[in-house]
């Protein structure tokens, strides 16, 4: 019943068996140990289990672990490196982007996203690219702030 | 002899980014969910499909069969555990036993029924669609004014009438105000029911180590102590072999300031197995069995003279309370109450609750708990009351102010405001959209058929909860500062701080008054085993009471600073300055590190000092704190979609001092776009037969960043005589003057189709309709 995956999270390997119905952010939290995505919702409406799939943000809650076999995934965990903060964490940081901290994983994912889209995106683009993520916290005012921040630092 | 800490650079009023934000922006913070523990099993539970429903026959047989589950509980097992407590207290209340699982009945959609405990989360899940409940629906009764008309369906059979309390309350002479009365205005307003809709859901993981007999509850909670005496009681257990731990909290608004079912069912389960447990709430979970907020339905009335003066308010508020009594549920209309009367000179009130029993999840607090109701409620009949006296709203809210000299000013409803410049604000807030142009604007564009409004909300309330005889738990809040042997600062406080950034506000508080830099100053909050007994975070006034506790709790160690300073210095003329201890004659210093150290070290003592360098205070505060503010929103309405485009959107807020301009914004921004979320998208919806119609996030519309306008942010400070920091709080106060601003503003916009009111969310369904009477497009 149990398949065997292959995958790269944050540029390490992982490889195991798992029950074809495990989602993927229960094996990013539960198996491989990353609880930085969280889980809002389970429906794919709140973004907080958003995380990079080669290279491409998606949500993990709606994705089962077996297919993401062969795949590279990156979480909020992956993103600073050798200590130093992402410029979008740094944004975030600076612009008080978040309050609970609960969206912010995912938030930051789908930001910087955004950014490799589209380096210099309007507010009205912001608040477009941010729309799959939820915050209850911020009134989302300082997180359109945080990424114009990142971009105006070339930071995606 | 002169000994003064003197300050050598101020953080407070800076804008200071968050000391909490480190682990919260790299993904290895930890909430309930991120807790694994060696043998931990996961429970889920079966929850009530019906409105209102016997239970003839549970059988749990085949789930107790299924490989990985561990044990399956129903109500007959939980027996012995304690009910739901209901904290408030009013005259002749009904209280409904509120047992843990159902018993031969269930109440609401969610209701739980049984718990299944397995070693995975997937089989736990697995096992619930195993278990067999034969149910008996029964009539369901949803709308509270229907609960309480004749034949409806009881909600509980022993009350038929539905009718948990009825209260009342006035002050002056009402009666006569409305006899000599020029003109009366009457409206029926609605308060929708709301989901609160924290990001993250509850959740609980529970530890039962035996031969201690200790149990460890984490719980995404705001209230970590009040918890841990609640649940003791519950569980039977000793007070002080239960641990409450509170984790990161993702969110609460109101909402996890609660004791819940759920809490005392994880322990009685890891007390049971014998392995920790951990329950996580799903979302639909979270819709249908944690609380809402609001679901009023108010009947106002005001008196007036014809020249614009107010003399009278009268109020019949129907409240749905839901099935239950979750902590506080009867006493939040009771605040609405409190607040009717707003910013304004009515002498003569009077106001009649009936607390009203629906087969719905209880509501309870939410982000304003009863003050967004009551100003929502003052705001649209200032407007009502304008319109009839064709008077501008502006000035007929300036003319009824409390004047700023009038403070401390009482009630008609028994409060004493603390300070205030009411004018303030509002005036600020009419030069900002330079409203005289604004309105001649509106001329133009009306003239031309374009549907442009302007809405004012001018609002006070309620904070800093509160003085303790006034709250139904004490509602003082503790600290503990502690200067290290190295000369490095803990503060403990006793509130739970779970986004609002006291990690960062108590830092630059305990920084500036010992002069040291805020990285030298660590924040522990949330676990019962470290910090001293508190209250928690709600209400607003994790500042504005856990604060106060921090300053008074440093001020104690100061007097002992100065002792060590001067035994040190062999002097009595020394000054503290940026973390030193200077001998103001010779020049001489020792750090405070040097003198934390050699309290600790104890080698010699000052008189009459006991070794150490700690200090705790229990902040009882002598009054609330009563913030206020003006938000003016421009607003035009789509006639074609009926869609609500804000075009402006004006907060002058004033929370007394600000310790954290940064921080503040981001709570009024958040208030702000909760409050819109009320007027235009968000409501709970059960349809007659008590299912949840909103019961996901896809049909609950929650705004999206896409959805909401730019808030242009503004303030006054009129600092609070109440505590010694003069702030009042400011988490609740966006939310608080959004709705009846948004409202106030689109009914502005369609003013000259005859419309007077519109009950929220303004959907575009419903504008459209008023755009197009009959339904003709």
């Amino acid at each position: 019943m149990k398949r065997k995956i292959n995958l790269k999270i944050n540029g390490k390997s992982y490889s195991g068996e798992v029950e074809p119905r495990m989602l993927l952010i229960h094996y990013l939290r539960e198996v491989a140990g990353f609880t930085g995505p969280h889980i809002g919702c389970e429906t794919s409406i709140c973004g907080a289990c958003t995380v990079a799939l080669d290279g491409k943000a998606v949500k993990s809650c709606t994705m089962f672990a077996v297919q993401a076999d062969g795949r590279e995934v990156t979480t909020i965990e992956g993103l600073a490196t050798d200590g130093h903060l992402h410029p979008m964490q740094e944004a975030f940081w600076n612009e008080h982007g978040l309050q609970c901290g609960f969206c912010t994983p995912g938030m930051i994912m789908t930001s910087k996203q955004l950014l490799e889209r589209n380096p210099h995106p309007t507010e009205e683009e912001i608040r477009h690219g941010i729309e799959g993520n939820l915050c209850r916290c911020t009134g989302y005012q300082h997180i359109v702030n945080a990424v114009k921040t990142a971009a105006a630092k070339g930071g995606a | 002899m002169a000994t003064t800490i003197t300050k050598t650079e101020n953080l407070v009023g800076k804008r200071i980014r968050r000391q909490e934000d480190p682990r919260l922006i790299t993904g290895t913070a930890t909430y309930v969910d991120d807790i694994k523990m060696p043998g931990m099993h996961h429970a889920c539970i079966l929850r009530s499909p019906h409105g209102a429903a016997k239970i003839r026959s549970i059988n749990i047989k085949p789930a107790q069969d299924l490989p990985g589950v561990a044990a399956v509980f129903t109500g007959k097992d939980v027996a012995g555990v304690g009910p739901v407590p209901c904290g408030a207290s009013l005259p002749g209340l009904r209280v409904p036993p509120h047992s843990i699982l159902a018993k031969d009945r269930v109440y609401f959609i969610g209701h739980p029924v049984a718990v299944v405990v397995a070693t995975d989360r997937y089989i736990a899940a697995d096992a619930l669609d195993l278990i067999e409940v034969d149910y008996e629906p029964l009539p369901a009764v949803t709308d509270p004014e229907k609960a309480i008309a004749a034949g409806a369906p009881a909600v509980h059979p022993e009350w038929p009438d539905n009718t948990a309390f009825l209260y009342h309350q006035e002050g002056g002479d009402p009666e006569k105000a409305f006899k000599e009365a020029e003109v009366v205005v009457k409206q029926r307003i609605t308060s929708q029911r709301l989901i609160p809709t924290a990001m993250e859901t509850r959740g609980v993981v529970a530890e039962y180590r035996g031969a201690e007999k200790n149990l460890t509850l984490y719980s995404s909670t705001q209230i970590p102590h009040l918890l841990r005496s609640l649940v003791a009681q519950m569980l039977g257990l000793s007070e002080n072999h239960l641990r409450v731990i509170t984790p990161e909290v993702g969110g609460g608004f109101g909402s996890k300031l609660n004791v819940y079912a759920e809490e005392a069912l994880m322990g009685f389960v890891a007390m049971k197995i014998g392995k920790p447990v951990k329950w996580i709430e799903s979302r639909r979970e979270n819709f249908q069995c944690t609380i809402h907020g609001r679901g009023h339905v108010d009947y106002y009335e005001v008196a007036a003279k014809r020249d614009g003066t107010v003399l009278g308010l009268r109020l019949k508020l129907i409240q749905d309370l839901g099935a239950y009594h979750q902590l506080l549920t009867p006493a939040i209309p009771t605040l609405s109450v409190l607040m009717m009367p707003g910013l304004y000179k009515f002498r003569n009130v009077t106001a009649d609750i009936v607390g009203v029993f629906t087969n719905c999840v209880p509501t309870d607090a939410y982000r304003g708990a009863g003050r967004p109701e009551a100003t929502h409620g003052i705001e649209r009949m200032m407007d009502l009351l304008a319109a009839e006296l064709k008077m501008d709203p502006a000035e007929l809210r300036l003319k009824n102010f409390i004047g700023k000299d009038e403070f401390p000013y009482q009630t008609a409803t028994g409060l004493s405001y603390d300070s205030g410049d009411y004018a303030a604000p509002l005036k600020k807030a009419l030069e900002l959209v330079d409203y005289p142009k604004l309105r001649q604007e509106q001329k133009q564009a009306k003239a031309t058929g374009r549907l442009l409004g302007i809405g004012i909300s001018t609002y006070g309330e309620i904070c800093a909860f509160g003085p303790s005889p006034a709250t139904p738990a004490g509602g003082w809040e503790s600290a503990t500062v502690k200067i290290e042997p190295s000369g490095k600062v803990t503060v403990m406080t006793g509130t739970s701080p779970h986004g609002q950034g006291e990690e960062t506000t108590f830092a630059q508080i305990a920084a500036d008054e010992l002069g040291v830099a805020i990285d030298d100053v660590i924040v522990v909050h949330g676990d019962t085993a470290v910090v001293q007994y508190g209250i928690g975070t709600f209400g607003s006034r994790g500042t504005a009471v856990g604060g106060p506790a921090v300053y008074y709790a440093i001020q104690e160690l100061k007097k002992k600073i100065k002792k060590f300073g001067e035994m040190l210095l062999e002097s009595t003329d020394v000054t503290v300055s940026g973390g030193n201890c200077v001998d103001n004659r010779t020049g001489k210093s020792v750090s405070l590190a040097q003198i934390a150290g050699a309290s600790y070290r104890a080698m010699k003592l000052p008189p009459n000092t006991e070794p150490g360098m700690v200090a705790t205070y229990f902040w009882e505060p002598p009054n609330f704190a009563f913030p206020f503010g003006a938000h003016i929103v421009v607003t035009e309405v789509d006639g074609e979609t009926g869609h609500v485009n804000i075009k402006r959107y004006v907060a002058v807020d004033d929370c007394g001092n600000i310790i954290n301009p940064l921080l503040v914004d981001g709570q009024v921004h958040g208030g702000v776009v909760q409050g819109l979320g009320q007027a235009l998208y968000e409501q709970a919806v059960y349809d007659d037969d008590g299912q949840l119609i909103t019961g996901e996030l896809m049909d609950y519309a929650i705004p999206k960043a896409s959805m909401i306008p730019w808030i242009e942010s503004s303030h006054t400070v009129t600092p609070s005589p109440v505590n010694p920091l003069g702030v009042k709080g400011v988490g609740e106060a966006g939310t608080i003057g959004c709705s009846p601003a948004v409202v106030n503003s689109v009914v502005d916009a369609l003013s000259h189709l005859g419309v007077r009111h519109i009950d929220m969310p303004m959907t575009p369904e419903k504008l459209w309709n008023l755009v197009h009477p009959g339904g003709q497009a």
